[in-house]
């Protein structure tokens, strides 16, 4: 909370907010008015951001496949780079998750949330100079979600029965309700584009802080500040420089020569000598993805719970987190929810490595012979030490896990949610109900776990259309425990994102969204010379 | 054609088994056996062993050129059979964990994955040959266009490493026999074979660590673009070109000393010895031209390996060049894209080995006319 404190705090100094804007912001955000009060006495002392300076990233994940159509936007490379040239309708908080106004306004839900009115915010301007309206809108919502749609966030947008604007606002209707829509439209796809982005949807042309001054793809991409930019509360640098590094040493070696003031994806088994570097520092944000081992609660042997509920107590966690991760993240509990959501359910029994309880479960299930575990790196950093570490862990309790390493090449269309017991890796989602309707769903087309209950599917449906938060969270505690107790998941470990820059870089925004302050690293850090 | 008739028999078919007279008999194989019936047959047979005959270089350049038609037919079929035969398409390798059955099969719609793949490779084959290599799938940018900027960095990489390190590696091959077994001699093998026992990637951090890191005097990452200047993109490959030069030094290095220690025991060295001329001119007038064939073989593969084969450098010092890109399209199936670096590929490395068998023929006149 703290950071966005300061971050608000930063605003009000620069007189780039009123008191008014800084209470509305910080009501969407949590943040208590009493508090606000004297977060206007500190503001003062608080750290002034500088403008101007070349900002220069040195980032994992490009291609030169990458496409400039932000619907198709899928590497963290484009994500950074959606991020600086456009806007979404919708934020999320930084700390609490919640969602925060951009190019919508305010919102409002009908009061069984299966229709929502959204205010467009006026006056904003696309970087080739035409006003942003409520046409560009509902076009660019359309686009992700026709059925000839390729868009990225086609998944998310689903629930979307009708899109239109009644008179200058617009009104999306659902097929059922669902309290946490605004958060949907935070998706990073969801970039709003002149025309919807129909005429040209490669033009990466948008209403964000920096525009776009040269493109190559899986290489290079250069920004200048848009001057016209409708927030004065991001965007310091003059230029911004993303340059691709998908060689881990390599984007530590630039950092550590300041080459580069910003790198993303440092290793956990690095991290600790990079850390000695005394121009360097380390920046770790905890985030919402996991590490999942998964089983097909459908097929044998992963049918019988007992053998299930062995093999989550044959998993050392700790261990996982110290060796895999070099202690950058925190332990799960076999439910894919951390304190990072919204309505988390908390005082759930932490699950721990029990050999016995493991042995007991293993004979009561009367499973023999080796169990087979498909794993390969791409699954997630160090999948395949995982396995073994697992291998190790499990042989105490009297189970052996044969591993089994798959090509990295096409591992998502052959071996995850194919074949029955495999190592994976998921994104958090914006909110609990988006991470269980996605994954957990019986109907779901990643069901990865084949978790087919019912009766988990009715209180999901239940919970979404409630507006009642105690109720909601009782719900989801409810969901949690049939999900920790008795579906396919084994959740060792949510990772931390690690990011590292030049003790030059200030105001980086721990953002629990995603990696790289949620993407708008370089839009809301500036240079200290 | 009057004549035609008694010369076919006296010229080819001496049956010699020397330099390139085997090949040039194993294409003409039909025509050498003409039938007197059909005269068209006859004269083409004719005329090529005449050509083959007075001009054996344009003879022999011809054939090849002939058979690299065939050869990137071929490895196009090929290059096209292997992206199918891996697991998954572009519609699901490109979406990877996100892909909904809805968007792959807009994707697939889109893209005509659902027809038959002879119905696809035909259309795409129909596209090159008129010289048009398509779209690519994933950023719906031309190929030609985007090949065309990461050939001319692998291109510009590949020219500067080896205009390094094919003068040098002569050289020292050249004075590794001259001090053979002596001091110098010695140096310069156990210096190249330690840089070529270490890979590349390895080299290549040991050169970032020191003149990056440590002393701050090179330019890295060595990523380039359109508007650097000349010397700007010098200073961004000095470290790529070093890493490559002591990777492909050791190796041309040691075919000179060998090849040209093997000419040094024959009898006109000892000859030449005899008439009291100096070391290095023996090396340099008599023994070299003798043992340019072999050299300039490995030379060839080298240079092939410098534009080809550099992923792993290109990756480590960040440089945008060909390999990366194939790389990148054939993780998502991006058949255009593939396609057409393949066949780039495919054709430097025949286009190289070409110019080394023409090469070795001139420099050794023996080769130019068969016994």
């Amino acid at each position: 909370m703290s950071d966005y404190k300061d971050y608000l705090t930063r605003q009000v100094m620069l007189g780039k907010m009123n008191r008014r804007e800084f209470l509305g912001r910080a009501a969407a955000a949590g943040i208590l008015a009493s508090t606000a009060g004297t977060l206007f006495a500190t503001s003062a002392e608080a750290q002034e951001p500088k403008r101007g300076g070349h900002l220069k990233l040195g980032l994992e994940g490009a291609a030169a496949t990458d496409s400039k159509d932000p619907a198709k936007a899928l590497s963290q490379f484009m994500f950074v780079v959606g991020r600086n040239w456009g806007d979404m309708l919708v934020e999320s908080h930084p700390t609490t998750g919640a969602p925060v106004p951009a190019l919508a306004e305010s919102w409002e839900p009908s009061a069984d949330a299966s229709t929502w009115t959204f205010a467009i915010r006026k006056g904003v301007k696309f970087h080739d100079g035409k006003e942003l309206t409520i046409d560009d809108v509902i076009k660019t919502l359309q686009r992700h979600t026709d059925e000839k749609s390729e868009s990225g966030a086609l998944g998310v947008m689903k629930s979307i029965k009708e899109i239109k604007a009644d008179g200058d606002k617009l009104v999306l209707t659902l097929t059922e309700g669902n309290a946490d829509l605004p958060l949907l439209l935070t998706d990073y796809h969801l970039i709003i584009q002149p025309n919807g982005g129909l005429d040209a949807p490669d033009a990466m042309i948008g209403t964000g802080p920096y525009k776009v001054a040269s493109f190559e793809a899986g290489v290079r991409a250069t920004f200048e500040r848009n001057a016209d930019d409708w927030r004065t509360d991001r965007g310091f640098v003059d230029s911004v420089e993303l340059i691709a590094m998908n060689d881990a040493t390599a984007r530590i070696a630039a950092l550590s020569s300041g080459q580069v003031h910003f790198i993303n994806r440092v290793d956990p088994k690095t991290v600790n000598l990079l850390k000695k570097a005394p121009t360097v520092e380390i920046l770790n944000t905890s985030g919402r993805g996991h590490y999942v081992f998964i089983m097909h609660a459908n097929t044998a042997p992963f049918d019988n719970n007992d053998l299930r509920m062995a093999l989550k107590y044959s998993m050392d966690r700790e261990t996982m987190v110290q060796r895999i991760l070099g202690g950058y993240g925190k332990v799960g509990n076999d439910f894919p929810i951390n304190d990072t959501y919204a309505l988390f359910p908390e005082g759930i029994e932490q699950r721990a490595y029990d050999p016995d309880k493991a042995a007991f479960h293993y004979k009561k299930s009367g499973h023999s012979g080796p169990v087979l575990l498909r794993t390969s790196d791409v699954a997630f950093p160090g999948a395949v030490d995982a396995a073994v570490l697992y291998q190790e862990s499990a042989k105490k309790a009297g189970i052996e896990i044969e591993v089994k390493r798959e090509p990295g090449d096409g591992y998502w269309t052959n071996v995850w949610n194919v074949q029955p017991f495999s190592t994976s890796y998921w994104g958090g989602r914006p909110t609990q109900d988006q991470m269980y309707s996605t994954a957990y769903l019986s109907t779901a087309d990643w069901n990865d776990t084949r978790f087919l209950r019912p009766d988990f599917d009715k209180i999901l449906l239940e919970a979404r259309a409630e507006l009642d938060e105690a109720k909601r969270k009782d719900m989801y505690r409810t969901m949690a425990m049939m999900v920790r107790d008795e579906g396919g998941l084994i959740l060792p470990m949510f990772n931390d994102f690690v990011n590292a820059s030049t003790k030059q870089v200030k105001g980086f925004v721990h953002d629990i969204g995603n990696d790289m302050s949620n993407g708008y690293v370089a839009t809301r850090v500036w240079l200290d010379a | 054609m009057m004549e035609s008739g008694p010369l076919t028999g006296p010229v080819p078919t001496d049956g010699t088994a020397d330099g390139t007279h085997p090949r040039s008999a194993a294409l003409s194989g039909v025509p050498a056996k003409p039938n007197p019936a059909d005269a068209k047959g006859e004269i083409d047979g004719t005329f090529w062993r005449r050509f083959v005959f007075r001009r054996p270089l344009a003879a022999l350049i011809l054939q090849r050129l002939g058979l690299s038609v065939g050869l990137l037919f071929a490895v196009s079929l090929m290059i096209f059979g292997g992206i199918e035969a891996l697991p998954g398409d572009f519609a699901t390798t490109y979406l990877g964990q996100s892909a909904t059955p809805q968007a792959v099969e807009n994707i697939r719609k889109d893209l005509g994955l659902d027809k038959p793949w002879s119905e696809r490779y035909l259309s795409w084959l129909g596209g090159a040959v008129q010289g048009d290599f398509g779209t690519s799938w994933a950023s719906k940018n031309s190929v030609g266009e985007q090949i065309g900027k990461r050939l001319g960095n692998s291109l510009f990489l590949a020219f500067f490493a080896a205009i390094v390190s094919v003068p040098l590696a002569v050289g020292l091959g050249m004075l590794a026999v001259q001090f053979r077994n002596r001091l110098p001699d010695k140096i310069i093998n156990v210096v190249s074979l330690a840089a070529i026992s270490l890979p590349e990637f390895f080299v290549g951090y040991l050169l970032i660590m020191f003149f990056a890191v440590k002393f701050g005097v090179a330019t890295f990452p060595a990523t380039v673009y359109d508007s650097m200047s000349f010397t700007e993109r010098l200073s961004a490959i000095a470290l790529p070109v070093a890493t490559l030069v002591l990777v492909v030094l050791a190796h041309m290095m040691r075919m000179t000393r060998a090849a040209i220690l093997n000419v040094m025991s024959s009898a006109y060295v000892e000859t030449a010895e005899l008439k009291g001329l100096g070391m290095f001119r023996i090396i340099a007038r008599h023994a070299a031209p003798n043992a340019v064939a072999p050299v300039i073989n490995v030379i060839a593969l080298n240079l092939a390996y410098l534009v080809v084969g550099v992923v792993v450098v290109e990756v480590v010092f960040v440089y945008p060049g060909m390999g990366q890109y194939m790389v990148d399209a054939v993780t998502v199936r991006d058949m255009p894209v593939v396609q057409a670096c393949g066949l780039i590929f495919a054709a430097f490395y025949i286009f190289l080995n070409m110019a080394a068998d023409i090469i070795a023929i001139l420099a050794n006149p023996r080769l130019r006319h068969p016994r």
